[in-house]
């Protein structure tokens, strides 16, 4: 019997992705643990391993196709002494895409996949749709007609407010978002509908001259950026807290500490710490000292977090990772300052877990290496606050009356304030700042 | 007692007697003004006594090929005064039924003619009407004549046959479908002049009857808001009957002789010629009753004779809604009964859905039947759908052939893109009650896959419903 190859869930709320590339063609033989391709999901690329052996006899769904659901067949693996008539007929993938089916069940002999007939539908379709359900498993009332539209119009139906009979959702309701766009709180599925700001995406194409601009269309990571950021901006009351650091001790501390870092074979420093690895190491110990700023907002709830599993924004082409540091406060700052490098690279190859930059209950977004004196950055949901560090600067300051320099940066704490009111953040500031002022506190 | 309704309601046909009952229902003091028959036209001298009649002439026309079924009969006779006094007692059973149903939920009947003479007050007075005979018996207990008040009236008229000029009945030789209802004799010949609905069921139980039938129609095809496909089927098939039928033919003028008309009559092709026959029923369509109701003095806005009405059958005057025939097309029962439920919740405050007009099916109880529902393959295509159409014809269903019954075809039309079902249309034994099957689907808005998805008993004609979906799609079983 045929074996399917499924497209994987790379992480819990995958629900589809782009295959990117094949590294194995029909007819080649596979073992287990062959890397036979490589998915691109929200933020990351993966590789697929090959969980049976034989030899592919099909490939379904071909390389670059997106928007892949999880589960869907995306090739065929025979076994011994198989031969791809041992595949069923498919006459078309994307029909198994969505209902995947055991190969073995298909009746007819195999053909070249080719573009769907009616005559080649078997009579008991594969193709159902599915009957939608909201994530608390509460089923939604909808026409099949106007599940079908929504579906073809990349509409999320759990989304439109229904008026038929009890409030089911019928063609009208489907047609009018289409038409109109959805009620606030509600989007759509697919970005290139409307994370945009309102106007349509022909509306801002027509602003602008054809040949005056290069269009990119936008990849996974993009959109998901865009979606997450606007979702935040739309639906966190945020608010901002700045406070001035200085630097000297720190600084002082840090060239003492690499100074002393031990040499490798090849006479260079086994580490070397940067300034960024001292705020880190600071975040993650003010959310201990200030528990109650270790906060995420959960509806009806707000979670209070035992660890700081602080994200660390590393901005790459094209977009931006949030790989976390897992409980910082109980980690060295060579030990934070290794995983942030090890995070860095990866993120730039697209090659991080999608467990490696989910989760986390703040993050620390620097732009001081860009001379950045002081800015706001947006809250990563579910994060209930985000750090902007700023550049540090020599700056001239009075003290006991007398006129001196010293290097300053300046942070902005952005707040969810439906989790972290002002006087809690201008708390956790205070923390972090006699930290960074007197790096010694750190280990107190 | 009172004279002050929450709900006065003119005319107790299919339209005003069920807003009477939903409205009782609803808790409203609810009044209905008939000035004639309880049931209005259509129980009276509508759907329901041309079904009994039809029916005789199907037993009949059975009954005359018994021989086919392995029976034999001998002597078979129609018997005209049997089949009508048949057709009056049913009307009579089903009119008496209104009055109950009035009388079960309190509703008080008024009888006498309805005039609004101001807002919310209706005059009702003597009748001016001759009364068609013969009348079903008037309700006892039922309030007499004068002023009564209501918060809002329901206009509920109906309408009655359009008489065109030269073909005036005159209750002898020019018949209407009052006349064409209570023969006293069969007629060796009958002209039928328009081919809707009206027109082909008298076609058609004449015929049966061993009339010699000729069918008239101005418009392209028979029974003209049909799809062309089942008009043309149908056409075909009367006309194996041995009926004559002119299509895109004028009626230039008749004349009468002593006992027989004749008919001038102008074909397609410009040729002009004479149609002698002993009766000519006048079907060409109904016009509304909207006079003597009081409407221009209150200002209540009329359009192409009917009065205008919104999704909730309000008219313009605030309190004055009208539902059913008087309302406007298409003039079924079934859209006034359904108006009738619109406009009452809409008084009570409720939140009724609106009249879906495309979803309203129409049935033709000729023989073979006629039931359709939704676009037209044409209209669908005027309307600039993509379009897939299925058709499965009767003859290759197990029940149809069994009963005698091979000819008949069920076509579906759906939309290419989204698989709704646009329209069905359908001609052959029973299909005035398959149809309702394609109308459930196109309420519940489902898509050709729950269509497929759906088990029809075997073996029954209905299967032939599916397999027309699935022929759409190219997916056809027994064919």
């Amino acid at each position: 019997m045929t074996i399917n190859i499924t497209m994987p869930a790379l992480s819990p709320t995958m629900e589809e992705g782009t295959l990117a590339k094949w590294h194995v063609k029909e007819g080649d033989f596979i073992s287990a643990g062959d890397i036979i391709a490589d998915i691109e999901t929200d933020k990351a690329t993966m590789e697929v391993e090959a969980v049976d052996e034989g030899v592919l006899g099909k490939i379904l769904v071909p390389e670059g196709s997106e928007g892949v659901k999880v589960n869907a067949v995306i090739a065929i693996l025979l076994e011994e002494g198989e031969s791809a008539k041992d595949i069923g007929e498919i006459s078309d993938a994307s029909e198994i895409r969505e209902v995947p089916k055991p190969a073995a069940d298909k009746k007819l002999a195999v053909k070249e996949a080719k573009p769907k007939t009616a005559n080649e539908q078997t009579t008991s379709t594969t193709k159902t749709t599915q009957t939608p359900t909201l994530k608390t498993g509460e089923r939604i009332f909808a026409s099949p007609l106007a599940r079908r539209i929504a579906k073809e119009a990349n509409i999320d139906i759990s989304l439109i407010k229904g008026s038929g009979p009890r409030g089911r959702i019928i063609k009208v309701d489907v047609e009018k978002v289409i038409k109109e766009g959805l009620p606030i709180k509600a989007k759509p599925i697919k970005s290139s509908i409307a994370v945009s700001s309102g106007m349509s995406n022909e509306a801002v194409k027509a602003l602008y001259e054809i040949g005056t601009y290069e269009e990119r269309k936008n990849d996974g990571m993009r959109t998901v950026v865009a979606e997450r950021l606007t979702e935040a901006k739309q639906t966190i009351p945020h608010f901002y807290l700045t406070i001035e650091c200085q630097l000297d001790n720190l600084l002082k501390a840090r060239a003492e500490i690499n100074a002393s870092a031990p040499k490798n074979k090849d006479g260079k420093p086994e580490f070397k710490l940067s300034v960024n690895d001292f705020i880190v190491k600071a975040w993650a110990l003010t959310l201990q000292k200030v528990p109650e700023g270790n906060a995420t907002w959960a509806g009806d709830s707000i979670l209070y977090h035992k660890v700081s599993d602080v994200a660390v924004a590393v901005a790459v082409p094209g977009g931006l990772f949030t790989p976390v540091v897992r409980a910082a406060e109980s980690k060295t700052l060579r030990q934070i300052s290794a995983e942030i490098k090890d995070y860095a690279i990866r993120a730039k190859s697209k090659k991080l877990a999608p467990h490696e930059y989910q989760g986390g209950s703040s993050a620390i977004s620097n732009l001081g290496m860009f001379g950045i004196k002081q800015f706001a950055a947006v809250i990563n949901p579910p994060h209930g606050t985000i750090l902007a560090i700023g550049t540090g600067s020599e700056r001239v300051y009075a003290k006991n009356g007398e006129i001196k320099t010293g290097t300053f940066m300046d942070v902005t704490l952005s707040c969810d304030h439906r989790a972290v009111d002002g006087a809690l953040g201008a708390l956790m500031l205070d923390a972090f700042k006699k930290m960074i002022e007197n790096p010694v506190m750190m280990l107190a | 007692m009172s004279n002050q309704y929450d709900v006065i309601i003119i005319g107790s046909g299919p339209g005003g007697y069920i807003a009477a009952i939903r409205a009782s229902q609803l808790g409203l003091k609810t009044a209905i003004i008939e000035r004639e028959h309880m049931g209005g036209i259509c129980l009276n001298w509508g759907c329901i006594p041309t079904k009994a009649l039809l029916r005789s002439a199907e037993i009949y026309e059975n009954m005359r090929h018994s021989a086919d079924y392995g029976l034999k009969s001998e002597k078979i006779e129609a018997d005209i005064t049997q089949i009508v006094k048949r057709s009056r007692a049913v009307t009579a059973q089903m009119a008496s039924g209104v009055a109950y149903l009035m009388k079960k939920n309190k509703i008080d009947v008024i009888w006498g003619e309805a005039a609004i003479t101001a807002r919310g007050e209706v005059t009702v007075s003597e009748s001016k009407k001759p009364i068609e005979q013969p009348q079903n018996p008037v309700p006892k207990g039922v309030l007499p004549q004068g002023k009564y008040s209501a918060k809002n009236i329901i206009i509920a008229t109906g309408a009655r046959p359009r008489i065109l000029p030269g073909i005036e009945p005159d209750g002898d030789k020019i018949w209407t479908y009052f006349e064409a209802m209570k023969p006293k004799s069969i007629p060796k010949s009958i002209l039928v002049m328009g081919s809707g609905a009206i027109g082909i069921e008298f076609a058609s139980f004449y015929r049966a009857l061993g009339v010699k039938v000729t069918i008239i129609e101005l418009m392209e095809n028979i029974l003209p808001i049909e799809d062309e496909e089942i008009s043309k089927l149908a056409q075909k098939r009367f006309e194996k009957n041995s009926m004559k039928i002119f299509t895109k033919t004028k009626l230039v003028k008749v004349e009468k002789q002593k006992n027989s008309i004749t008919a001038h009559i102008e074909l397609a092709n410009g040729q002009k010629e004479k149609i002698t026959a002993e009766k000519l029923i006048s079907a060409v369509g109904v016009i509304c009753n909207t006079e003597n109701l009081g409407l221009e003095k209150l200002g209540v806005q009329l359009e192409k004779g009917a009065i205008k009405i919104n999704e909730y059958c309000q008219t313009n005057i605030e309190g004055i809604y009208a539902i059913g025939d008087v309302a406007g097309s298409p003039m079924l029962a079934h859209k006034a009964e359904h108006e009738a439920i619109i406009a009452v919740e809409k008084i009570a405050g409720k939140n009724p859905h609106p009249l879906d007009r495309r979803k309203i099916p129409g049935c033709t109880y000729c023989h073979p039947q006629i039931g359709s529902v939704g676009l037209t393959e044409r209209a669908a295509k005027e309307r600039g759908y993509k379009i897939k159409v299925g058709r499965f014809p009767f003859i290759g269903n197990g029940k149809a052939v069994a009963l005698g019954e091979p000819d008949g075809l069920v076509k579906t039309i759906f939309d290419a893109k989204t698989g709704e079902l646009l329209g069905a249309h359908m001609i052959g034994a029973e299909v005035t009650e398959l149809i309702q099957g394609f109308v459930i689907a196109m309420n519940l808005e489902t898509t050709e896959e729950e269509l497929m998805h759906t088990i029809f008993p075997h073996p029954t004609l209905s299967e032939t419903m599916k397999e027309s979906v699935l022929d759409a799609y190219g997916k056809a079983l027994n064919m």
